[in-house]
């Protein structure tokens, strides 16, 4: 079980979704779909079609920074970053 | 009595003013869609829905819907996107039209995009493949800053089978069988440069229907008039402090009146000489007239963008622009005097109007 912390630009984009997210996956690329399971589009709104990462999207995990591929392990943490930007 | 909704699509979200058909008091509401820049919005008049073009720089572009004039909103980019394998890109979604539940998407790189279920989700029509131009427009290099590529989507009156579609910087394209052939619609247009093809390299900025057979657009060079929907063009420039601007409106009830806000074409873009200028022709484009009456007429260096200026359907037409520093300017008696109806929001992508029940 990983716990997935979200940016608060996401979470008013989909009822109920919280802030912390606890979900069983083994890479970053899973607990995305996993979301995505559960809160349909999410997926979206973090990755493009290929899937990857979108550019502003930051993904850390245990921080350090980390890929859809990166694998978690129980208990790890994944930061969902909204890069700072603009104005 | 009807209310009048006029939407307005903002770098920072949506926003609604509201007011009956007299057209003199307003209510503002906003702002929607949690702030998204939106490209544009509009509404579809038989199902009631809101549809904005919204493009996050974290959370990818996605249309957002409203189903009760804007009390609740929910979001979806289902299907939009382009196949990994070609190459493209949706970086933005840039324009709309909506009718009958049916929802068309123009994006960047250059595509449609089509939903037949009022905006849940969404599949690729056409990216005009082949057309004069296509080979060069989806290279980013030939892009300017801020492309929008398919800048413009305009239905026809009847047929639903028939439309337009604007690529920025190339001209515009018909299509009458829902997308699956295209034909160049730019004849008679002028251009200052060197194009690589004949029928397309025109830099289109607007296009508006005035009736079956004529058409008016706001080109980077000159305002133009065709008489037979856009197979042929007359260039209707003269008599107008400068020939570039973005928005444009046609009335709805008088093929000959038309409604422009030339700018100065450099980089700037705004008003000429800081005085705040609808310009009118009541001709076809034979002679043009300023409309100024309460308009600011001091320093007042105003820019407004393609999508930035719309009419309704009264018997006597409201108009309304909106700026890319914020304001909106309504008028209730055809442009003959105006008022500010919004004075401070973010800078202005879209205005659109519809009439309610």
């Amino acid at each position: 079980m990983a716990n997935v912390h979200l940016p608060g630009t996401l979470t008013p984009l989909f009822p109920g979704l919280p802030r912390h997210v606890d979900v069983e996956a083994d890479t970053v690329g899973a607990a995305i779909a996993e979301l995505e399971l559960r809160w349909p589009g999410l997926q979206d709104r973090l990755c493009d079609p290929g899937p990857n990462l979108r550019t502003h999207i930051h993904v850390y995990v245990d921080r350090d920074r980390a890929t859809l591929d990166t694998a978690l392990a129980p208990g790890s943490r994944m930061d969902v970053i909204a890069a700072i930007s603009g104005g | 009595m009807p209310n009048t909704v006029v939407i307005v699509g903002t770098r920072k979200g949506a926003f609604l003013l509201e007011s009956d058909a007299d057209r003199r008091d307003w209510k503002l509401r906003g702002p929607y869609c949690e702030g998204w820049p939106v490209y544009h919005a509009v509404h579809d008049p038989v199902t009631g829905n809101i549809y904005a073009a919204a493009a996050s720089e974290w959370h990818g572009s996605a249309i957002w819907r409203s189903k009760d004039l804007g009390e609740a909103w929910t979001l979806s980019s289902e299907g939009i996107g382009y196949d990994e394998s070609s190459g493209r890109k949706v970086s933005k979604v840039s324009s709309l039209a909506a009718r009958n539940g049916r929802v068309l998407v123009g994006v960047e790189a250059p595509g449609i995009f089509e939903s037949t279920d009022e905006g849940e989700t969404f599949s690729l029509l056409s990216t005009l493949a082949g057309q004069p131009g296509s080979e060069a427009w989806d290279d980013p290099a030939n892009q300017p800053p801020g492309h929008l590529g398919i800048s413009a989507l305009m239905l026809d009156k009847d047929d639903d089978s028939r439309f337009w579609a604007i690529v920025q910087g190339v001209g515009v394209f018909e299509t009458a069988d829902d997308g699956a052939t295209w034909t160049p619609r730019n004849r008679g247009l002028r251009s200052d440069w060197p194009r690589p093809h004949e029928e397309v390299g025109f830099c289109v900025h607007r296009l508006v229907r005035a009736d079956d057979t004529r058409m008016y657009q706001q080109n980077h060079v000159g305002m133009h008039r065709s008489d037979d929907l856009g197979h042929t063009w007359t260039e209707i420039t003269e008599g107008l402090p400068t020939e570039f601007g973005f928005a444009a409106a046609a009335h709805p009830h008088d093929r000959d009146t038309f409604y422009v806000v030339p700018l100065d074409p450099g980089h700037g873009r705004t008003m000429p000489e800081g005085k705040a200028t609808v310009w009118q022709t009541r001709d076809a484009g034979s002679s043009w007239r300023p409309l100024r009456k309460g308009l600011p007429q001091e320093d007042a260096y105003l820019g407004v963008l393609r999508s930035g200026m719309a009419i309704d359907g009264y018997d006597t037409p409201g108009l309304y622009f909106g700026t890319s520093t914020g304001q909106v300017f309504a008028s209730n008696d055809e442009g003959e005097s105006w008022s500010e109806i919004a004075s401070y929001l973010p800078p202005i992508s879209s205005v659109e109007v519809a009439i309610v029940e």
